[in-house]
């Protein structure tokens, strides 16, 4: 308490600079989400021919897919990690982090071995600072994506699904498994965002439970040059486009959290400024009812001495 | 007589919708004219030149990447990871383009399907003109 004034003075002015900085941070990541839901709504109209195409190919072919099989007795699993390249966004790093290891977890429960992928800076830190193996890291992107890196992961990641071998000789060939799982965070809302887990593949076949509407009935289409080969170039595209779905969810979802974090760390300033307002105020009375005190003592000392 | 909605949509956005009187596309079999009450169809494209025509008379030329095309009845929808049109594209970009792909080397697939892309970005604008 028995700070002098010049100090208080110091910390206001302190906190009213970081206040500047969250304060902006919040405005940036505001002004941000709104980009990153406009692309998540220019990406869709391409997932959704992209849906309607290869469940045209499903429908109407009987052709078996590696991407769709599944593996009798599956020993190893890939976990594609999506967090963020950058802190200050409250909890969004770490709860996505969480459920991936719960996600872990309960593969090995399951008795299979675990391969990590990691995309966003703060997911790599967190692995290597536990000395934990990651077979490959992408970062530097995590509030744009474009759609160039999920092509990227999503290649990788076939590559992975598609080798058999889980100890690889040559370089660059990502360890055989047997499915892929990620882990992103879902944007519910402005206010809420969920981490979420979603196998890639093998890619589930899910059967409408609903009727179609009538003009969703897919027509009995020709495939050119054939069922199988327009599926083989199809499914790859579709786990493409899954995988930029997640990370631009993952992207709206991080600059969300930052944007929170960030509104109540500006609330927290100024009720800090308030405080040490406050606080300075009654040091700099306290002051002068001293100073006032001590001159008046001085003068009554001195009419006293006149007196006698 | 009817025609045909048309839908040019890249991975990241949808570069061009509207309706059309034909569209010319280049698939794995060959070149494909594709006009109203075209039977239902799903193919591969390959890195090439897409003809769209208006209904007034104008033409739209775009540069697509290898993707697929799906025809349903009269809806046309041409999906690529990258699609422009040809106004869009900047000529000497793409030229640049071209010389790179080229000293990339034309022995691996990668490379060769850069020169495509860039041939066919080139061969677009030409084409608009």
């Amino acid at each position: 308490m028995a700070l002098s004034l010049r100090e208080y003075r110091a910390r206001i002015k302190s906190t009213e600079s970081m206040k500047k900085i969250t304060r902006a941070m919040e405005l940036i990541a505001a002004s941000r989400i709104i980009k990153a839901q406009q692309r998540a709504q220019a990406a869709a109209p391409y997932s959704r021919e992209l849906t309607r195409a290869v469940s045209a190919v499903a429908t109407y072919s009987n052709e078996d897919h590696a991407l769709t099989t599944e593996v009798e007795n599956p020993t190893r699993a890939a976990v594609l990690v999506i967090t963020s390249d950058r802190g200050l966004a409250g909890a969004y790093s770490s709860s996505v982090l969480k459920e991936a290891e719960s996600l872990v977890e309960k593969l090995r429960g399951e008795g299979k071995d675990v391969d990590l992928y990691i995309s966003g800076r703060k997911g790599e830190a967190y692995y290597r600072f536990r000395q934990r193996p990651v077979v490959q890291v992408w970062s530097g992107f995590s509030d744009q994506p474009t759609y160039d890196v999920a092509a990227d992961i999503g290649a990788t990641l076939i590559q992975a699904f598609l080798n058999t071998d889980p100890a690889p000789s040559e370089a660059g060939v990502p360890p055989g498994v047997d499915e892929v799982h990620v882990v992103y965070t879902r944007f519910v809302s402005m206010l809420r965002q969920e981490p979420n887990t979603i196998r890639l593949v093998p890619l589930e076949i899910v059967e409408g439970t609903e009727p179609p509407e009538k003009s969703e009935v897919l027509p009995l289409y020709e495939f050119e040059p054939n069922a199988g080969e327009v599926l083989d170039a199809l499914l790859p595209k579709y786990v493409q486009s899954r995988i930029y779905f997640c990370l631009l969810q993952a992207a709206a979802s991080e600059l969300a959290s930052r944007q929170k974090a960030m509104k109540s760390a500006t609330d927290n300033a100024e009720e800090l400024i308030k405080k040490y307002t406050r606080i300075a105020n009654q040091a700099r009375q306290a002051g002068i009812t001293q100073e006032i005190s001590e001159i008046v003592g001085g003068v009554n000392a001195l009419a006293d001495a006149a007196s006698e | 007589m009817a025609s045909l909605r048309v839908e040019l949509v890249a991975a990241d956005r949808l570069v061009w919708s509207g309706d059309a009187k034909r569209v010319i596309a280049r698939t794995v079999e060959g070149d494909v004219g594709i006009l109203p009450n075209h039977a239902p169809m799903l193919s591969l494209m390959i890195s090439g030149v897409v003809d769209i025509q208006t209904p007034d008379e104008e033409t739209l030329v775009a540069a697509v990447d290898a993707g697929f095309l799906s025809v349903a009845e009269n809806r046309v929808s041409i999906l690529a990871e990258r699609a422009d049109l040809s106004h869009d594209i900047d000529l000497e970009q793409a030229r640049a383009e071209l010389e790179r792909a080229h000293a990339a080397g034309e022995n691996d697939d990668e490379a060769t399907a850069a020169v495509r892309q860039a041939e066919a970005r080139i061969r677009a604008v030409e084409r608009a003109r």
